[in-house]
This record gives structure tokens, C-alpha cells and sequence, in this order.
């Protein structure tokens, strides 16, 4: 399990703009690199990266080996109803890791 | 037929030096062909915002942004000098706001960074911006 900083707002106005921000602690060992001994380092990666509030989706992303090491996005939604925001994203080797948020909308 | 050596040295050398250890403009214009496909692809709406001058290519902050009352329904990022020419591809659903997004990339030289934004109304519409990189991100 990747250590994870989510920076979302508690609370927010109905209709309201906000900004979501996820830093994911992860090496993205992008399959360019070689040891001393000449050998491939084998790429490992999150590939995809999916938002959804209440289910409904925020933003997908295909992440490629150039994101840097521990990846940060952020972007931006509309503040609807209250409930849950899910991240989730998966890893070269199949593992998925999924962090949830709530907020509240007034 | 000989072939005189001094021709024979110069065909190594274009080969050492075009070979593709790094993604071509022509491999980057096929993929946004293969994106855009019979739309236009047009200048202006999509901003790209990355420093001019990048002191270290490991971890670059860039931010796409797009303007307009369309939805934009998703955002390509290529380089055209790294290793692999994509970047990150955006998809905007249905509780998206303003098609803003930040991330960081790597940059393994001084090369030109291309977004493309594909809209709900199925035009197309493109940012480009050349920068320099001091240090590349480590490759070796």
C-alpha cells in the first residue's frame, strides 16, 4: 500500500468549484533505466487513475513511465451532493489501491 | 564497385546518430492524427503552462488548462524527444469542473511539449511549447 497525501475540502457550497489533489508516494520505475550491470530495471507504474463522486466519474487518467516518481495530479470538480470521493489506481503488476473521501455539500 | 571509406565512415555515423533511442515529431504527429482523426486540429483554447527553462527533467510541474463553454471531453500530453512520446491522457466525466489539470512529468532533453484537447462538439484544439531542459531526467 502506496502512502498517500489527499487534499480535498470537508465542506462545500452546492455548485461550487473544487480542487482535488493526490500525491501518491510511488517510484514509477519508467523500463528506461539500466543497473551498473547493464540490465533493464523492469517498469513498474501506475497506468491508470480513476475519480468518481458517488459513483459518477470525475476524471480518468492513463498514466505513461513519463510521469515523474510519486505522482500528483489535481484537477477540478463540481460540487453536487454530499458523499464519497473514490480514487482508485492501478499499478503495472494488477494491484489496486482505492482511497475515499467524504465531503459535504450545503 | 568500391566503396571509398571516407563515405562509408559518414553512413556509421548518420546511423549511430539517427538512431530512434528517443520518440520522433513524426511519431507524435501520428499519434494526434490517429486522435483527431477527420477533425480539424486548431491553435488556441488549450494553455499549456510548464517553466521555459527546466533545471531538473525528473520532475517537471506542468499544467494543461482549457478555455471555452465547451466540455471538453479529453486532454493528450506528448513529448517529442523522450524515450516514449506519451505523456498522460485526461478523460473528463460527467462531475468534472473547468478542464484543469497539473501533474509532473519527466523531460528527457530540451525538446517541444504538445497538448491536445478533444471537445464535447468534436473539435479539436492544440498547444505547443518548446523548452530547455539543464538536467535530463536519468535515463541511464
Amino acid at each position: 500500500m502506496a502512502r498517500v497525501l489527499i487534499n480535498i475540502p470537508k465542506e462545500a457550497r452546492k455548485g461550487e468549484v473544487i480542487e482535488i489533489k493526490v500525491l501518491i508516494s510511488h517510484p514509477m520505475e519508467s523500463g528506461q533505466r539500466r543497473t551498473d550491470s547493464g540490465q533493464v530495471i523492469p517498469r513498474k507504474i501506475i497506468n491508470k487513475f480513476v475519480c468518481t463522486w458517488n459513483g459518477d466519474e470525475v476524471l480518468s487518467v492513463d498514466l505513461f513511465p513519463a510521469i515523474a516518481a510519486n505522482p500528483f495530479l489535481s484537477f477540478f470538480a463540481v460540487a453536487d451532493v454530499s458523499g464519497t470521493i473514490s480514487m482508485t489506481w492501478v499499478d503495472d503488476d494488477g494491484a489496486t489501491q482505492t482511497e475515499l473521501a467524504s465531503i459535504t455539500v450545503t | 564497385m568500391t566503396v571509398p571509406r571516407r563515405q562509408v565512415l559518414v553512413a556509421a555515423a548518420g546511423a549511430v546518430l539517427l538512431s530512434p533511442a528517443s520518440a520522433t515529431e513524426t511519431q507524435v504527429a501520428a499519434l494526434i492524427k490517429e486522435l483527431v482523426g477527420d477533425a480539424t486540429l486548431r491553435e488556441g483554447r488549450v494553455k499549456l503552462d510548464i517553466p521555459l527553462l527546466v533545471e531538473n527533467g525528473n520532475a517537471v510541474p506542468i499544467t494543461v488548462s482549457v478555455d471555452g463553454p465547451n466540455r471538453v471531453r479529453s486532454l493528450h500530453v506528448f513529448a517529442e524527444r523522450n524515450p516514449l512520446p506519451n505523456v498522460a491522457n485526461f478523460y473528463f466525466g460527467p462531475r468534472a469542473g473547468p478542464a484543469k489539470v497539473s501533474t509532473r512529468m519527466r523531460l528527457a532533453t530540451s525538446q517541444t511539449v504538445v497538448a491536445v484537447a478533444k471537445l464535447a462538439d468534436g473539435s479539436c484544439w492544440m498547444d505547443r511549447i518548446e523548452l530547455i531542459v539543464t538536467l535530463a531526467a536519468c535515463v541511464e
